[in-house]
């Protein structure tokens, strides 16, 4: 008995625009899987094919031994029949029932007694009470995005399907909302796809993850492996790694990569290069690069690269600098240790970068 | 008023609620299917309803006399199957003027269904609603704003129907004589108060109808939804 999601399909739109998804798995195991990509790649487009709200043009959508999309002569199984919960981007509220019926919508059918039991039930789980007799239209964002996900949840689905979940708070209600929906959805053991563009989301509430663009899936793994590790150019734009420049391995020992970076030498873990004078690829994360005043002190493990400080901008409570060690390198640091340390434009620092966290991206061709 | 003034002013009123009664279910048939999306067909539907508001409701009425005059093929059949007779008599009044209200009603009940958010309806359907479900729990009282108020201006119009009743339903004083039927024979007699009386009663329950139906039409705020891809 195979359990779980396996969809694979084509979608193709008048535009031009295709999407186009091979071999998407979810969840023998009740995880949570992110689908991260920009705007407009197909996200969505996804989570409606897969709930059945628009219909690919081939492939297969098949959950467990059920097909819910096949492409051999057999009509697609309507949404209603499919037992997935779909929370959407705005939530979808029916702005003419109350809370409560908006909750019990999906209960139809169950006598009155269980419907109202298992409402009230939800409804106290998501903290809800004393909301019930509310029109949509009379609550704050995050209260509308948990009626939603009770909605959804009320009817015991098979699958759950959000589409940008926080996307619809504001700041504030996001980041408190990041850290109860992650919670939520991990004691539900529902098999969870969620869609977002935001990394922090991402990687606060996803197991594993795939990077999509243009209506195509690129990588699949750990949610803060993909985000470290990207598997090619295409899919490090994606996750908006900082720092990519071309480089040259020149030796590698004891699984340590030593690689030419214009001027600089930098010392990397050996897992995705074979040989010597290979091209490729480094990739640096702005926040795994330390920055001291002067001359740091290097180990076999670490890099310190010397260079000076080219540009420093504010955002939020961090700090972006821009560095220039020989080749253009991004770093993070807090405007705490921006102060602290009295740095200025112009200002000789050194890098230090652990060897792990210098991912190498093999140059094809 | 004399008693048969009062007695003309609600036959009209009774024939109109009962045209709007027919309008109803017919009009909100076809105000749903003209609402899905393309269809074969569709666009012939769309011109064949929306027909009597331009044609002169006198060529309406012709038709409707030929189609179900007791020679016509739709009134020799109900006169052999159901013993019915329908011109000239208070059915013909029903008749023309539902034949003539039904479009202003299939118009504004369309609006009304279109502008539901189909993601509502979408999101019924993930939750196990079948069609009629979705049709009568979302779909109908998202739309029941625009439905009301057409069900209104469809009344009156009925009110104030001339050229169609008056070409099948003849003028039969106490029978198939309504308001503007009335208001034209009594001026065709030279009677000079009565038919501004009737006039003024006249415009009362049209502006009554169009005030109920412009209120209703404007929605209060949160209803709506912008649908996003």
């Amino acid at each position: 008995m195979r359990e779980g999601l396996e969809a694979s399909f084509a979608k193709r739109f008048d535009g031009g625009a295709v999407i186009e998804i091979c071999g998407l798995t979810l969840g023998a195991d009740p995880e949570i899987t992110v689908l991260f990509g920009p705007s407009g790649c197909g996200k969505t487009t996804v989570l409606r094919c897969l709930a059945g709200l628009e219909r690919p043009d081939s492939g297969t959508i098949r959950f467990g031994e059920e097909f819910w999309f096949g492409s051999a002569g057999r009509h697609p199984l309507p949404p209603q029949r499919r037992k997935v919960g779909f929370v959407p981007q705005d939530y979808a509220l029916f702005p003419h029932l109350s809370v409560e019926q908006n909750i019990g919508y999906g209960l139809y059918g169950l006598p009155a007694r269980e419907s109202r039991a298992r409402v009230a039930g939800t409804m106290r789980w998501l903290g809800l009470e004393g909301l019930e007799q509310r029109r949509p239209g009379a609550l704050s964002g995050g209260q509308q995005q948990r009626v939603a996900l009770a909605r959804a949840l009320v009817t015991r689905p098979r699958l759950l399907l959000l589409d940008e979940p926080l996307s619809a708070l504001d700041a504030p209600a996001r980041l408190r909302v990041r850290n109860e929906l992650r919670p939520m959805l991990r004691r539900l053991s529902i098999p969870t796809l969620l869609v977002t563009h935001d990394r922090a989301e991402a990687l606060a509430l996803g197991d594993t993850l795939w990077v999509m663009n243009r209506g195509k899936l690129l990588q699949h793994g750990l949610a803060h492996e993909v985000f470290s590790r990207p598997a090619d150019l295409d899919v490090a734009a994606i996750v908006a790694m900082e720092t990519v420049q071309p480089g040259r391995v020149l030796k590698i020992t004891d699984g340590l990569a030593t690689v030419a970076v214009g001027p600089a030498i930098l010392t990397a873990l050996a897992l995705d290069v074979q040989a010597v004078a290979e091209e490729v690829y480094v990739c640096i994360r702005a926040e795994e690069v330390i920055l001291v005043k002067g001359p740091g002190s290097p180990s076999s493990a670490r890099n310190c690269l010397p260079g000076t400080v080219c540009s420093l901008a504010r955002e939020g409570p961090m700090v972006r600098a821009h560095l220039d060690c020989g080749f253009p390198l991004a770093a993070l640091l807090t405007h705490q240790a921006c102060e602290e340390m009295l740095l200025r434009q112009g200002d000789a620092v050194s890098a230090l970068i652990k060897a792990p966290h210098i991912h190498l991206i093999p140059r094809a061709g | 008023m004399s008693a048969e003034d009062w007695q003309l002013i609600w036959f009209t009123a009774r024939m109109a609620a009962l045209s709007t009664c027919l309008v109803l279910p017919v009009g909100l048939a076809l105000a749903w299917c003209l609402a899905r999306p393309r269809w074969r067909g569709k666009a012939l539907v769309e011109t064949l309803v929306s027909l009597p508001l331009v044609l002169p409701p006198v060529v309406t009425g012709l038709v409707l006399l030929t189609l179900f005059g007791r020679r016509g093929p739709l009134g020799r059949w109900l006169y052999q199957q159901l013993g019915l007779d329908i011109v000239f008599t208070w059915k013909a009044v029903v008749l023309a003027l539902a034949v003539m209200s039904l479009p202003l009603f299939v118009r504004a009940a369309r609006t009304a269904l279109e502008e539901v958010n189909p993601l509502f309806e979408q999101l019924a359907r993930t939750l196990g609603a079948g069609e009629w479900r979705v049709l009568l729990t979302i779909t109908l009282p998202l739309a029941r704003r625009g439905i009301i108020a057409g069900t209104m201006l469809a009344f009156a119009r009925a009110l104030g129907e001339f050229g169609a009743t008056i070409m099948v339903a003849g003028n039969i004083p106490g029978q198939t004589t309504t308001l503007p039927v009335a208001i034209y024979s009594s001026v065709e007699l030279g009677v000079t108060a009565r038919p501004w009386m009737l006039a003024g009663v006249s415009a009362t329950l049209a502006f009554l109808a169009i005030w109920t139906s412009e209120r209703l039409v404007r929605r209060p705020k949160g209803l709506r939804l912008k649908a996003k891809g």
